[in-house]
């Protein structure tokens, strides 16, 4: 079976600043069961995409292996696309990323993908901060292999295939920030104005931004009493703020009261607007983002926003000091040192 | 009683002898980490500025101090550099494994050793040389930190004073090795020549060892092949490079790390025109090497053994999504952990076949230190042109060691970056199938991410595919595209470097074999020529094979293919290539951490024939 992911507002033919209308940034008709979350997430990729006018070329689309992975294929048909190994994606990606700097990485993994056979790709590549977003399906469970508990599965929770999951679950935002990422949030597949604003946030910062948004799988884990679930997340879900992306060629109004909003200024130019809910949470604050994180864990609160932002940390990019010409078009006149100085090395041996 | 008494009562077996010039090997037995590579290599750099052709060879352990190690000179004066089983001078400077050492010389051999050096049984068909080691460092008033390195320019003095080791060359070595540094070389020289000094006025030199200058060295240069390699590399191109550190590999990205700076630092804009990533594991590092060159960079690694098992499921992917990238594998002594520090040619079988399914690799087999150089950059324009990973199969005894070697040769042909459509192609083409066999060699046109033509775009995947990179599960997409690959692999037979083939009129029998088994080849088909045998001699450079290897097997009742391994890898993949001749094949395969000497391969060869 087949199922079309639509592009977030069908129906309209308007065209972007690219001169690019929507179709240009759908894919191929999903295959992935009908009501996935991961294809609400794909759909609102294509409608940020667009409304961004994200340039297609200089995108790749990353992923690894499971569902989650294979959802690329169902998105922006005009960006090279590149299904790796699973768990690898990083890896990949960031060699990719280093061979041409022009590149920007939107990367689609799972809980299984990242969180069990990946997480060592996932934290060496956070420690080394290359210029991608970095979406985790989480379902916390297997899709493709019927059922089995992933390492984001809830201690206790129970599954039909696989029993009683008997461990504490790995949070991968948690991950994220102790691994120094600059830009982790969470969201709801459910959820999808947040998830929008998120993505433009993410797609605007410069540096790995790690978006871990809770994608029901309708199959095999979509109870009410799993916290993976539609129900549960619908009921449950404590946003952080209220969050607006501005993008740098709008004006930044200023119609709130005092201490009612916080503006994130981006170094871009654009601002991530966050409205104060009930708490006025700081996402700049590491040492707040963990404590949140370990408070919502031991409450059992399903909180969704931007956790933690830090715009200061280097690319590899500028760490590695690499040409501006990506190393991937270096004429061979830059790559191929000369005659001389290879006689020159020679003849400091003899 | 002196030193000269204490000589005397060894003195017979050195009585009488001719002169031994330029003809000898010498085996210096020290502690791993007690600085003896820089006296060893002093010595090996001096007598090769005397013109004399060396070769060196450590045995090492892997550790990082207290272990034994031997260092093995050979000087020959006919320019055989393959490691050789005799000993004619021990340097015991290791009190734990003197008398295994010394056990281990034949009889009429010379043992240089420090004076309070003691032996359980002290052989009196061996001449000794004692050294007053602690009292030279202790006059000597260096820092202690150095004491260790200085007791090891005693035993470079001696030598240099019993075998007329010129003075000169001695210190142009020292100067080489401290990069003109002028206090350890002052340091260093003066201990040498200290020692030089004591044992003139206080040795009698009683055996028959010397060398005296030649002119065989001019023009060259002493390399290991890691340097050599990694050099290749940067004259290649590479811009990508990403590693995890494992011996015998990781001096080739040391010597990358060393040179890149130096020559691949864009003069206008002061940046580098590559990346070295080190990476958390070999999983990483091939991982980013297949996505840079997917993206279009030149890229490598450089492994050993357990980081090419790590490596193989991305190989597969890169066989099968057809992405170019270098793999060098340093070849050390497996199965498992095996011997780290020893060598060995035991991955050629797993290479070839690397991944699951049905899959081939190319690999390369470096013979030598020009090889290393040159298959350094051709590695690249055969994985760009090929779009598929390229392995380059050296080893710990052509990585590591030191070997004489002509001038690596600058590359006269352009970069060949392979089919890659650009913009103006797309709109010329009007599309393009990323898996189609247009022009009947296997191999595609591919595209690279930030092409920015509309039609540009694919999606590479692992997953079964057809001709325009979509997913299939179609059992004819699945087969044609497995028919194009082995089509792809037969355009590589004609691509890779073919054999080097020498074939002699009276030839009884071939001998085949690759990498660094071929300097023993070349001694042993002088000795067996000596003995009035000839031989026919095919030095594989590539896999896969070609029909150069065919029409050569076919020429001889008996070809003994020679490699250190314990299966006989390269065997078996001949036999298969040709199966006509499979008969016509015999295995003669070393394994024991050694390199092969021409003594075993001779005697092995004979053995054999008379069957």
């Amino acid at each position: 079976m087949t199922t079309e992911v639509k592009p977030g507002n069908p129906g309209n033919l308007k065209l972007n600043l690219l001169g690019l209308d929507r179709n240009e940034y759908k894919g191929r008709p999903s295959t992935l069961c009908q009501g996935c979350g991961h294809d609400s997430i794909s759909s609102q990729i294509i409608a940020v995409a667009f409304e961004t006018s994200l340039d297609p070329s200089r995108l790749i689309k990353m992923s690894g292996i499971g569902c989650s992975s294979k959802s690329p294929a169902y998105f922006l048909n005009r960006s090279h696309g590149f299904n790796t190994l699973h768990g690898r994606m990083p890896s990949v990606t960031t060699g990719a990323l280093m061979a041409n700097r022009d590149l920007k990485a939107l990367a689609v993994s799972g809980d299984g993908d990242t969180g069990s056979i990946g997480i060592g790709q996932y934290k060496h590549l956070l420690r080394r901060n290359l210029p991608m977003v970095y979406i985790i399906e989480n379902n916390g469970v297997y899709g493709l292999t019927k059922g089995q508990f992933s390492a984001t599965a809830d201690e206790g929770q129970k599954l039909k295939y696989a029993g009683t999951n008997e461990l504490p679950a790995i949070d991968l935002c948690m991950e994220a920030i102790v691994a120094n990422c600059g830009f982790v949030a969470r969201s709801f597949a459910g959820d999808a104005k947040q998830v929008r604003e998120l993505l433009k946030a993410a797609f605007a910062f410069d540096g790995t931004a790690v978006l871990d948004i809770i994608s029901p799988c309708v199959t095999f884990n979509n109870n009410e009493d799993s916290t993976k679930s539609y129900p549960y997340g619908k009921a449950h879900e404590e946003k952080l703020h209220d969050i607006s992306f501005i993008p740098a060629f709008e004006e930044v109004t200023v119609d709130y009261e005092k201490g009612e909003v916080r503006d994130v200024k981006m170094h871009e130019g654009p601002t991530i607007r966050l409205r104060k809910l009930d708490n006025d949470y700081d996402p700049t604050s590491r040492a707040a983002a963990i404590s949140l994180l370990e408070d919502s864990r031991a409450r059992q609160e399903f909180i969704t926003g931007l956790v933690y932002i830090n715009q200061d940390r280097k690319t590899l990019i500028e760490t590695e000091e690499v040409t501006n010409i990506p190393l991937a078009h270096l004429p061979s006149e830059k790559t191929r040192p000369s005659r001389g100085s290879l006689e020159k090395l020679m003849a400091g041996w003899m | 009683m002196s030193v000269m008494d204490l000589q005397t009562q060894a003195q017979s077996p050195g009585e009488n002898r001719p002169e031994v010039v330029n003809n000898f090997s010498v085996n210096i037995a020290t502690v791993n980490g007690s600085g003896s590579q820089t006296a060893n290599t002093t010595i090996i750099r001096a007598l090769f500025k005397m013109g004399i052709p060396v070769n060196g060879k450590n045995i090492f352990p892997s550790n990082i101090s207290g272990l034994p190690t031997w260092y093995t000179v050979r000087v020959s004066k006919d320019g055989f550099v393959a490691r050789r089983d005799e000993t004619e001078i021990l340097v015991a400077f290791n009190i734990a494994t003197n008398d295994a050492d010394l056990e281990s010389l034949q009889a009429g051999s010379v043992c240089i050793h420090p004076d309070d050096m003691r032996f359980v049984n002290k052989r009196e068909d061996v001449i000794y040389y004692p050294l007053p080691v602690k009292t030279m460092v202790k006059e000597s008033q260096v820092e202690p930190k150095l004491k260790d390195y200085i007791a090891n320019m005693v035993y470079v003095g001696a030598l240099a004073e019993l075998l007329g080791i010129d003075s000169e060359a001695i210190k142009e070595a020292l100067a080489h090795h401290f990069k003109g540094k002028a206090k350890p070389i002052e340091i260093n020289f003066s201990m040498v020549n200290k020692a030089a000094t004591w044992t003139r006025e206080n040795l009698k030199k009683l055996d028959p060892y010397r060398v005296e200058k030649m002119n065989a060295t001019a023009g060259k240069f002493l390399v290991d092949g890691n340097t050599a390699g990694g050099l290749g590399a940067i004259y290649g191109g590479v811009t990508f490079v990403s590693w995890y550190p494992i011996t015998p590999s990781t001096s080739l990205v040391d010597a990358m790390n060393d040179y890149l700076p130096k020559l691949r630092t864009d003069p206008d804009t002061g940046k580098a025109t590559y990346s070295v990533v080190q990476a958390e594991d070999e999983l990483a590092a091939i991982g980013m090497v297949l996505g840079a060159g997917w993206a279009g960079a030149r890229s490598m690694t450089a492994t050993s053994g357990p980081g090419i098992s790590l490596m193989t499921e991305f190989s597969g992917l890169g066989y099968f999504a057809e992405i170019p990238g270098v793999i060098w594998d340093i070849m050390r002594m497996g199965p498992s952990t095996g011997l780290p520090t020893r060598v060995s040619q035991g991955d050629v079988l797993k290479i070839y076949y690397l991944g699951h399914g049905d899959s081939k690799q190319i690999c390369l087999l470096p013979g030598s230190m020009k090889e290393c150089f040159q298959f350094g950059m051709e590695a690249f324009d055969l994985a760009e042109r090929l779009q598929t990973p390229v392995f380059v199969l050296s080893d710990l005894d052509l990585g590591m060691n030191l070997w004489m070697t002509d001038p690596f040769e600058y590359p006269e042909k352009p970069m060949d970056r392979g089919k890659i459509l650009n913009e103006e192609d797309l709109t010329r083409l009007g599309g393009f199938a990323r898996y189609e066999d247009k022009d009947g060699d296997g191999i595609g046109y591919r595209t690279l991410p930030g092409n920015k033509h509309p039609l540009s775009a694919y999606f590479t995947r692992g997953t079964g595919h057809d001709a325009h990179a979509s997913y299939s599960e179609r059992p004819d997409d699945w087969e044609e595209n497995l028919q194009r690959l082995a089509r792809k692999h037969d355009t590589a037979r004609t691509l890779v470097p073919a054999p080097v083939i020498d074939i002699r009129e009276k030839a009884q029998f071939g001998i085949i074999s690759y990498g660094s088994a071929d300097p023993a080849i070349v001694e042993t088909r002088a000795v067996l020529q000596e003995k009035g045998i000839e031989t026919s001699y095919m030095r594989l450079r590539a896999l896969p094979l070609e029909e150069s290897a065919r029409d050569f097997i076919s020429r001889y009742k008996n070809n003994y293919v020679v490699e250190l391994n314990f299966d006989g890898q390269m065997h078996k993949l001949l036999q298969l290539h040709t199966p006509e001749f499979a008969t016509r094949l015999h295995s003669l395969a070393r394994c024991n951490g050694l390199p092969l000497s021409a003594r075993y391969v001779a005697g092995e060869i004979i053995a054999k024939e008379r069957k």
